[in-house]
């Protein structure tokens, strides 16, 4: 898999670990949720209706296109959200009335 | 008495020249920002371990944008700044805010919104898949994080930052294929007289245009978008071509790996809506915007807007409204303020009006575009509601308006309450009944304004 964004610039940055879908992903310190999923992959999660695997759209918090959740069922606005040691993302939502 | 309170909401531009006349005025004003750091969006700024100089991220704004950024900083120790900080309701006089999970609501004397503006958005089929982002978007994505939103990138769309962004990917080392503009060249001539006002302005967009040129980017003029492509080699099909038709309506296909489009850009108006400002249709730009008088007041007493919020009208007017409308509020409490700073910054925003017109004439919005999207085209891309299902809700279920087409197929009933899709749906509706654009309405704002957590400490009064 491939990633969508490429880094220009700023890549002596220290890295920081978080898992993604139960994988390791690098980070770099600085990096938003949304950077660091699409330096790595290239989907963020899926619409609720078609199914189809969405990216974000506008990174500025109003398209509201790059939201993700943590392992325990919190909700993050990927584009506004910066990375930190240890975060564990998962692009499906895990069904609330799970017990 | 108690000193009055003012509460700005937007650290950008506006916001911040605002609460710099506020806090001259020996009056601490309270400033929202929904960002983590100040800036807005055009003067955003990359996180604090980044190294870049302020040369490399704004190009030729670099002075302004380094002057407003350490105004801000010098202005800290006189304001109550609470960044990460939504504003998303009104409650009577209350203004009902969110930051980390935690409500509050505060009373306020004055307010003055600079919200800011988004990425107006033409839809086309293809546009939800990954690798398509708003022009905005890519900017941010390489000003703030230091990345490209792809090696092979297709800009679309019109307006001024179609070209900033290009020339800025450019110099970042990854050369556009492609920069697709739907507004002609004889339309752009159309625009000139207006955008001759700000002449530094108008010759630096050339330039911008000439150095993608002589690098061999492709050009092109009057195009009309088709259909965004997808390419797939992994598991997740993502953008891979643009095709367009040129002015004579022959087709085009370019291969790209990521695409930036945008039309210009539309005004945060949410919360005037929910303050129950008057609107009135702005036949330039096409949309329904707050009423104000020329300082930014408008029809509800105590309330201000200024910068894009308000129409666009770009950063440096921003800074110029901001703190105009902060010294009309201070005058309207009857504190005393220079009339003559009033009338030079009015005198300052002349050409600015001048240069909008400009803009808006020579990059006008393509609105026939929407008509002519095919139906399954996704317009809502929240709810996936297609072209068809307007047309639906325009015609067999006969939706007057767009909010009614809302509630019967939930076009801009999703979690960004219609800020990608309003415009283009307003328009398929318009088109599809045969009406002017100005009886299809606008979507109302409702509260929240942007998604909350569910679970929310605090206590509203």
């Amino acid at each position: 898999m491939t990633g969508l964004f490429r880094r220009v610039a700023e890549t002596g940055r220290p890295e920081i670990a978080i898992t993604v879908d139960g994988h390791a992903v690098t980070a770099l310190e600085g990096d938003t949720i949304l950077t660091a999923l699409l330096v790595a992959g290239d989907r963020l999660r899926f619409n609720e209706f078609d199914k189809m695997p969405r990216a974000g759209f506008c990174l500025m918090g109003a398209c509201q296109d790059c939201r993700v959740w943590t392992e325990d069922g919190h909700e993050l606005r990927a584009c506004s959200t910066s990375v930190t040691p240890g975060l564990r993302i998962v692009t499906k939502e895990v069904p609330w009335t799970r017990p | 008495m108690d000193a009055p309170v003012i509460v700005i909401i937007g650290a950008g531009p506006a916001g911040t020249r605002a609460a710099q006349t506020v806090a001259c005025a020996g009056l601490r004003p309270i400033v929202l920002d929904e960002n983590q750091r100040q800036g807005g969006q055009i003067y955003r700024r990359q996180p604090e371990n980044f190294t870049r100089p302020a040369t490399k991220l704004y190009g030729a704004s670099a002075a302004s944008a380094t002057a407003l950024h350490n105004d801000f900083e010098a202005l800290r120790p006189s304001i109550d700044y609470r960044p990460e900080t939504q504003a998303w309701g009104v409650s009577d006089d209350l203004l009902l805010t969110e930051c980390r999970g935690h409500a509050d609501a505060l009373r306020f004397d004055g307010l003055i919104i600079a919200s800011g503006a988004t990425d107006r958005i033409m839809p086309c089929p293809g546009w939800t898949l990954p690798g398509v982002f708003s022009l905005g978007g890519s900017q941010i994505a390489l000003k703030a994080q230091a990345c490209t939103i792809g090696q092979a990138p297709v800009f679309m769309g019109t307006g001024p930052l179609l070209y900033l962004v290009a020339w800025q990917y450019l110099q970042a080392g990854v050369k556009p294929r492609a920069v697709l503009d739907t507004s002609s060249l004889t339309t752009r001539l159309r625009g000139l007289g207006g955008l001759r006002r700000r002449p530094a302005v108008l010759v630096q967009g050339l330039r911008y245009m000439a150095d993608l040129a002589r690098a061999g980017v492709r050009l092109r003029s009057g195009i009309r978008p088709v259909r965004i492509e997808a390419r797939q080699d992994g598991e997740t099909p993502c953008a891979g071509a643009v095709v367009w038709q040129d002015g004579r309506g022959r087709t085009h296909r370019t291969d790209c790996d990521a695409v930036g489009m945008g039309y210009g850009l539309r005004s945060e108006t949410q919360l005037a809506d929910l303050l129950k400002c008057d609107f009135a249709f702005d036949a330039l730009s096409r949309q329904w915007l707050p009423v104000t008088d020329r300082d930014g007041a408008t029809s509800r007493a105590g309330v201000y807007l200024a910068g894009d919020g308000a129409g666009i009208r770009g950063a440096d007017a921003a800074e110029s409204a901001g703190a105009l409308a902060a010294l009309r509020c201070l005058q309207d409490m009857g504190r005393p303020v220079l009339e003559s700073e009033m009338t030079r910054l009015r005198a300052a925003l002349e050409p600015m009006n001048a240069f909008r017109h400009g803009l808006e004439t020579g990059f006008p919005w393509p609105w026939r575009h929407a008509a002519a999207l095919p139906d399954e085209t996704v317009v809502c891309r929240c709810e996936n509601v297609t072209a068809g299902d307007i047309r639906r809700a325009a015609g067999p279920l006969d939706s007057p308006e767009i909010n009614r087409a809302k509630a019967f197929v939930r076009v801009g009933m999703g979690r960004c309450q219609g800020r990608m899709c309003g415009l283009a749906g307003a328009e398929i509706l318009a088109a599809a009944r045969g009406i002017a654009i100005e009886e299809a309405g606008r979507i109302r704002g409702a509260a929240p304004i942007k998604p909350l957590p569910a679970k929310i400490r605090g206590v509203v009064t």
